[in-house]
């Protein structure tokens, strides 16, 4: 495998770009109207840099919720990222300070874009998080001075564009070759994620969505291989 | 300290920990054969579940709404093979188009 640089992680996020300051703006706009002052929200978009865990920071809080209701939320929405920055953990370099700093540009789609096989490319996550982490809180910045002015992101369809960068990401790794699993896995995880979205607070679904990779664990062909031998009843009978 | 603030930092706080805790603790060592095929699958795991969740996911409830139609027109795009510029574009532009006229 090639190594890629912060240059192609760059390049690989441009096109989200308009959704992500969109999206940071209205981040802006609706914390000033759940009464979250402007250095407050600029705040906490430069150290959580997480949509959806301050989306619901500043839902709960203006629908008049607690602080302890609204940092539940947060840390349920963002624990999808416990997995996710373990699996990526091999690939950081470096002191445990730049480790630290470069883990803080793990997002969704930093993440999935440096996704390869066998492991992850930093780079790429760090040149592609890093753009995102400027246009997020550029965003933020626009939506807590210009207020109520900006256009709802929704109207221009931008809710729309992150499933489809997604499932653009997903597409690749479930078409190659003779392995299955990764199709398996995503069908496992997407199926879960449904099925919990209407009886589990949000987050719920994400984290318990990545259960499916335990499939990892499984070697078809060898398992069956091994126990095939002599006939087991309960096979006769089903 | 004002609620929002609390909020703030924990939620801060809590976030870079979650984050960092992985790469600061583990970084450099390279996982043992089968974590490595566990991990390979948490990507599609993951990346379809956002895909489920941020189009069909409203308040606890599953919907269909015009992001459900920016999906399968995305779909469309990416078995056309367009590059991801496009992909994204053609959901953004269903979704508004529909929402325009609706």
């Amino acid at each position: 495998m090639t190594e890629g640089t912060y240059r192609d992680g760059f390049r690989a996020i441009l096109p989200l770009m308009p959704a992500v300051a969109a999206f940071g703006a209205s981040f802006g706009v609706l914390a000033r109207a759940a009464g979250v002052d402007v250095l407050a929200a600029v705040v906490m978009s430069a150290t959580t840099f997480a949509g959806s865990a301050q989306f619901a920071v500043v839902s709960v809080l203006g629908a008049g919720g607690t602080a302890a209701a609204a940092i539940g939320a947060a840390i349920l929405l963002n624990g999808r990222y416990v997995p996710m920055a373990v699996a990526a953990s091999g690939a950081f370099r470096g002191g445990p300070l730049r480790r630290l700093i470069e883990a803080q540009l793990l997002v969704d789609e930093s993440w999935a874009l440096s996704s390869r096989e066998g492991g992850f490319d930093t780079k790429v996550l760090v040149g592609a998080g890093g753009l995102l982490y400027v246009g997020w809180n550029a965003g933020t910045a626009a939506g807590v001075l210009a207020g109520d002015g900006l256009t709802d992101p929704a109207t221009l369809g931008l809710d729309a564009a992150f499933p489809a960068l997604f499932l653009a990401l997903l597409a690749p790794l479930v078409r190659s070759g003779s392995d299955r699993r990764p199709l398996t896995a995503a069908v496992l995880g997407a199926g879960i994620a449904l099925v919990l979205t209407p009886v589990s607070p949000a987050g719920v679904p994400v984290i318990a969505a990545t259960a499916a990779c335990l499939l990892g664990f499984t070697r078809p062909r060898r398992a069956a291989a091994r126990r095939a031998p002599a006939g087991r009843p309960q096979e006769a009978r089903s | 300290m004002s609620t929002v603030w609390l909020c703030v930092l924990v939620v801060g706080a809590a976030t870079v920990t979650i984050k960092a805790s992985g790469p600061v603790l583990a970084a450099g060592r390279e996982l043992p054969g089968s974590t490595a095929r566990v991990v390979d699958l948490l990507a599609p795991a993951v990346l379809a579940a956002l895909v489920a969740t941020q189009a069909f996911a409203g308040d606890e409830e599953l919907v269909l709404d015009e992001r459900a139609a920016g999906l399968v027109a995305a779909g469309v795009a990416i078995l056309l093979r367009a590059p991801i510029l496009v992909v994204v574009l053609v959901a953004a532009l269903t979704a508004a188009g529909l929402r325009a006229v609706s």
